[in-house]
């Protein structure tokens, strides 16, 4: 762990005028040794990608390296040529992508891409440049690499796709493999695999790992050393096990801190009366096909039965495809269930009409995944929020008004009312839908993957909002999430959800303290840094 | 008002408005100016422009004085264009929201309808439409926004699929908005602005469909236009070819600046695309 | 094969859409002035209405009209278009006997449009708000607000009045009919003024449509990931983004073929091209509605063909059409 592989002397990148800072990242200082994973943790805008962007000198045009080294095999990248460059890339330094989907050319067949990498820096023949990348593949695991050789990358699932990267990045031995995010569009299992098999491939072939995580998770999981930016600066670094467990500046113990349990609070007394129960609803999709032939049938929900008790949460986790989102969508009645009753109230929701459902549907809310979505961009603030009560027929400028107190609830400025959706950050945007939804005073949430789009440190504040709510108006709450830190930390009950089934439910605590259901296990399992965080847990309890 | 100033920074957008103002300026000045009929007789036929102060851009065939023929022209081109893009865009608008907000059988009907529109040629389709009703000003003005109305409404259904599934349009449902209200205050102004800027692009075509149908003589030839200029002018185009020239750049120049300020709206609205 | 049965599978969708055209124009035909026998007995010289009632009753015009569409699609079914009163055939050999030079034209000027409108296309994409761009995208406004009647009177004035370089119109010598390869050049050097003329708003409209497309795709994560390999900008674009950039175009000519075919009334009338579109035209003017209904049925049938041909080619282009069947 002696030989530097790639350092970096006070690396300056200028941004173009206009942007919301001169520097995407000044003054940074790092190295990677060989057979190291070094890995940098920021959040959003903390200029991590631009670092890994400028070190395979792949910056847009108007971002320009204003000053500093990058000394990789003896010679500066600042200064090489274009034609020194393309040597490096890829066979001295390869980079895998965030989304393996569209960092794979829709066109051309997996093989066909792998093999381009030798077709570029070796002289090898066909057949043998087709051998190598067999080899590859099996290297990485990928079950039947010969037919995932000839297939297209729409052909193959997304942990598949980000195998087929890491062969492709991995293929010509290179000394340095920057990682930008790689396993953040991923499900947590498929996560867990990649992250073991980045760590086996980086073991045998003794390769210098810079991994760009936002997830301290993940950085627990499998970094040797760690690198915090913040705003463009490197604001801590040392080794994983000092950062993690004795960090010294600020934002990192922020940062740590933010990070959400894994281990559930101790259960509140929930109430004996259910205000919503769910009874066997199933919804089946029927995709494509002329006259017949074709046609795809997805069971998206198979007879789900769940109970919500008054005032309690319930959350629903899943990983992508499990059909959570569509239960959600169920109940508040977005989408029809086929069958199966929903009944809220003691009245069965699924048996409404469309226009009684319109009249009820202040009694059930929703709150959406995407604060840059979820709000119409033409309509102000405190209009959106108001929007349900005019609807219902509420005078608009008594609405406005009330609209104005919710800001305050929810913690926002009653003045922010005037401003426009893309006026407000993330966090706050949430907020507002947050505020839309309470406006209607309703007596059940459901809210669907709340946090995911946020920050770590944003979504801790908003979930303690959340909490806060529940307790002030006595909401009770269906919460759909991936993230099961996020449902440890605030539900009361958690349902696991896969390919359209419950397979486990009951009280958090129990549910993770004590999983019955293989795939339950699986999934606690695969959190990352799932070990630390317990220790943690353990360590403050 | 950033849109305002997006559009004032590109020159292109700043000609092409300039172009559109002036060819505007013509239309009304043109009986100020010109205060007799364009198509009567007022003098020696077949001037060449620039030979006798009283015909700037010279005389016609018959002796009529090209520049108050481009003057009117100016007028029935932007009457036509205008009014037939107006039409189109207003069918599309409501085939194609109808279409993408609903889906399902009623997008089914209405795209085929709109396929049976693309299929059969709009040319083809123009000269069956004056064949049967006529060539006044009305019915080819008609004509050209009944043929024009496919793409706008292929455009609106787009935007309406990607923006009914949109969150804030599911938000709205959730708080019970009806349909209309869902249709009219939640995704029509969000899907506008790209169908605004299209129309830019079906006015220049519909332009050009009068302009061809005039010198084809199958449009009103009661007015005076700078399609029918261009036919007249056929018959002296081995030495007057003037005749025919003028009217086919004021034509071209028209329709340029119909565009620049098309692709100038397109830059000021669409920010992003410009960033590139 | 998958490829195969989808395109005709599109291609049966269609058939539904044809019938509503025809059916649709049928109609619309109906509330015209004057049917076939008003211009039959204008062309002979007028004549009497015993004569016409006559007449009427032998081309079956007496009938009702749901009588007199079913007639018409009875012999549709059958490739029977009826007759033309005016040029005195079928008017199914009327149409085939027309159909060579509109054919030829589209091809020619298609070809023209596609092939410059994507090299242009490219270099502008490649010098983005350089000079190169900023001249190629100037002259594609330009060419694009062109009327195409108007450029063809032009051309036609330089390069065969005063150049003397090319034939003004026709579409081959009548003076002296040649065969062989002086034959086929006497021809292209008739189709050279009226396929620029034809195709010039379409290369504007391919060249806009590929800078777009290129510079979209260069935007894409794949070709970062191209570039990460150590690819030169060369290959990256011949390789990776080319190829993506292509399906847009290649959509566009579906979409565009049936204005191409308008276009083309226009530009055979110029040239004097005895093509189908000037039969489109000849037939409006003399009040010809059998044939201008043939017109319009063989005009829709081509532009499904073309979108056959181009649905192949997308699939052929994108493998996840295949995959979505």
């Amino acid at each position: 762990m002696s030989d530097t592989v790639l350092s970096l002397d006070g690396l300056t990148v200028r941004l173009p005028k206009g942007a919301d800072r001169p520097h995407a990242l000044s003054d940074v200082s790092l190295s990677v040794a060989s057979n190291e994973i070094l890995c940098v943790v920021g959040e959003s805008g903390s200029g991590k990608s631009m670092m890994a962007n400028a070190i395979m000198r792949l910056l847009p045009n108007e971002v320009t390296i204003e000053r500093g080294r990058m000394m990789f095999d003896g010679r500066d990248l600042c200064a090489a040529d274009s034609a020194e460059m393309r040597e490096v890339r890829g066979a001295g330094i390869a980079m895998i992508f965030q989304e393996p989907m569209t960092a794979l050319n829709p066109l051309r067949t997996i093989g066909d891409q792998i093999g381009e990498m030798f077709a570029i820096h070796t002289a090898l023949s066909k057949a043998e440049i087709n051998g190598r990348v067999l080899a590859l593949l099996e290297d990485v695991r990928i079950p039947d690499p010969k037919a995932a050789a000839k297939a297209y990358p729409h052909e193959l699932s997304g942990g598949q796709r980000q195998r087929a990267m890491i062969a492709m990045a991995l293929a010509l031995d290179p000394k340095l493999l920057i990682a930008d995010e790689p396993t953040t569009a991923l499900d947590v299992t498929t996560q867990a695999q990649i992250l073991k098999l980045i760590r086996d491939l980086q073991q045998r072939k003794k390769t210098a790992v810079l991994f760009i995580t936002h997830d301290f998770g993940v950085v627990a999981e499998i970094a040797d050393r760690v690198v915090v930016m913040q705003h463009g600066a490197i604001v801590e670094q040392g080794t994983a096990d000092k950062v993690l467990n004795d960090p010294q500046h600020v934002y990192t113990r922020q940062l740590i801190a933010a990070v959400p349990p894994l281990t559930a609070p101790p259960p509140r007394i929930l109430s004996g009366k259910d205000i919503l129960t769910i009874d066997g609803v199933s919804k089946t999709y029927r995709t494509g096909g002329f006259l017949g032939r074709g046609a795809r049938v997805t069971e998206a929900v198979k007879n789900v039965s769940l109970r919500l008790p008054r005032g309690a949460t319930l959350g629903i986790v899943g990983e992508s495809g499990s059909g959570k989102s569509t239960l959600a969508r169920c109940i508040v009645r977005l989408i029809d269930p086929d069958s199966g009753s929903i009944v809220l109230n003691g009245k069965d929701w699924a048996r409404l009409g469309r226009e009684e459902i319109r009249r009820a549907t202040r009694h059930i809310q929703m709150v959406f995944q995407d604060p840059f979505a979820s709000l119409n961009p033409r309509r102000k603030a405190a209009e959106l929020v108001a929007q349900g009560p005019i609807v219902h027929g509420a005078d608009r400028a008594i609405a406005i008004a009330e609209a104005r107190q919710l800001f305050e609830l929810v913690g926002l400025d009653p003045s922010a009312g005037d401003r426009f959706p893309h006026e407000f950050s993330g966090g706050q945007r949430q907020r507002i839908g947050l505020a839309r939804a309470l406006a209607l005073k309703p007596d059940v949430l459901v809210a669907d993957e709340p946090v995911s789009a946020l920050d770590v440190s944003v979504q801790a504040q908003v979930l303690r909002l959340l909490a806060e709510l529940r307790q002030q108006l006595g909401l009770s709450i269906i919460f759909i999430t991936h993230d099961l830190r996020v449902a440890a930390q605030i539900c009361d009950l958690v349902a696991v959800m896969k390919d359209g089934a419950v397979v486990e439910q009951g009280l958090t605590a129990e549910v993770f303290g004590r999983p019955q259901h293989p795939y339950t296990q699986a999934l606690l399992s695969a959190i990352p840094g799932g070990d630390f965080t317990r220790k943690r847990d353990a360590l403050i309890a | 008002m950033d849109a305002a100033k997006r559009y004032f920074r590109s020159p292109a957008a700043v000609i092409g408005l300039i172009l559109l103002l002036l060819i505007v300026a013509m239309a009304v000045s043109a009986s100020f100016l010109y205060p007799r009929d364009p198509l009567a007789l007022a003098g020696r036929p077949l001037v060449w422009p620039f030979s006798n102060p009283r015909f700037l851009l010279g005389t016609d065939n018959s002796g009529r004085d090209i520049a108050a023929q481009i003057f009117y022209g100016a007028r029935i081109s932007l009457l036509i264009g205008g009014v037939a893009t107006v039409i189109a865009i207003l069918i599309g608008i409501l085939v194609g929201a109808f279409a993408g907000y609903y889906g399902g059988w009623v997008d089914n009907v209405l795209m085929r309808i709109t396929e049976a529109f693309q299929t059969l040629p709009n040319f083809v389709l123009l000269l069956v439409l004056v064949a049967v009703f006529g060539s006044t000003l009305t019915t080819v003005t008609i004509a050209v926004g009944v043929v024009s109305w496919p793409a706008p409404a292929r455009l609106t259904r787009a935007e309406f699929l990607s923006l009914r599934n949109r969150e804030f349009v599911q938000a709205g449902k959730t708080l019970g908005m009806k349909d209309l209200q869902l249709i009219l205050g939640e995704i029509l102004p969000n899907a506008l602005p790209p169908v605004i800027v299209y129309a830019s692009v079906v006015m220049a075509v519909a332009i050009l469909l009068e302009s061809a149908l005039a010198f084809l003589r199958l449009s009103d030839p009661n007015v005076a236009s700078w399609g029918n200029l261009i036919g007249l002018g056929r018959d002296v185009l081995r030495v007057q070819w003037y005749v025919s020239a003028i009217p086919g750049i004021a034509i071209l120049v028209t329709v340029l600046a119909v565009s620049l300020v098309g692709q100038g709206l397109n830059d000021a609205l669409n920010p992003r695309l410009k960033s590139r | 094969m998958r490829i195969l049965s989808l395109a005709g599978r599109r291609l049966a969708a269609s058939i539904p859409t044809l019938f509503l055209i025809l059916i649709g124009v049928f109609l619309l035909l109906q509330l015209a002035p004057g049917d076939t026998v008003d211009a039959l007995m204008a062309q002979m010289g007028g004549g009497d209405a015993a004569t016409a009632q006559q007449l009427r009753k032998f081309y079956g015009l007496d009938l009702s009209v749901p009588a007199q569409l079913g007639n018409y699609l009875w012999h549709l079914v059958r490739l029977d278009l009826g007759f033309s009163s005016i040029y005195g055939k079928p008017v199914a050999t009327v149409i085939l006997e027309r159909l060579p030079p509109t054919i030829l034209l589209m091809t020619a000027s298609l070809s023209f449009a596609f092939f410059f409108g994507l090299l242009f296309g490219v270099i502008a994409a490649r010098g983005v708000n350089r000079w190169p761009d900023t001249l190629i995208s100037t002259l594609g406004l330009i060419f694009y607000a062109t009327p195409s009647f108007w450029f063809g009177l032009m051309a036609i004035v330089v390069f065969s009045v005063y150049l003397q370089w090319l034939p003004s119109g026709g579409f081959q010598d009548i003076g002296t009919v040649q065969t062989g390869v002086r034959g086929v050049l006497d021809i292209a050097a008739h189709l050279v003024l009226p396929t620029l003329t034809l195709g010039l708003i379409f290369l504007a409209i391919y060249l806009r449509i590929m800078r777009a497309s290129m510079l979209e795709v260069l935007n894409l994560d794949f070709v970062r990931t191209a570039r990460a390999k150590g690819l030169d900008e060369t290959h990256v674009i011949t390789r990776h983004v080319l190829r993506n950039a292509l399906l847009p175009m290649v959509t566009l000519i579906g979409l565009q073929a049936g204005t191409m075919l308008g276009g083309s009334v226009v530009v055979e009338s110029v040239f004097s091209l005895p093509g189908l579109g000037r039969l489109a035209y000849e037939s409006v003017v003399q009040r010809d509605l059998n044939t201008l209904l043939g017109i319009v049925f063989v005009s829709a049938l081509l532009v499904i063909v073309v979108n056959f041909v181009v649905d192949l080619l997308y699939a052929r282009l994108d493998p996840r059409i295949a995959a979505e069947g």
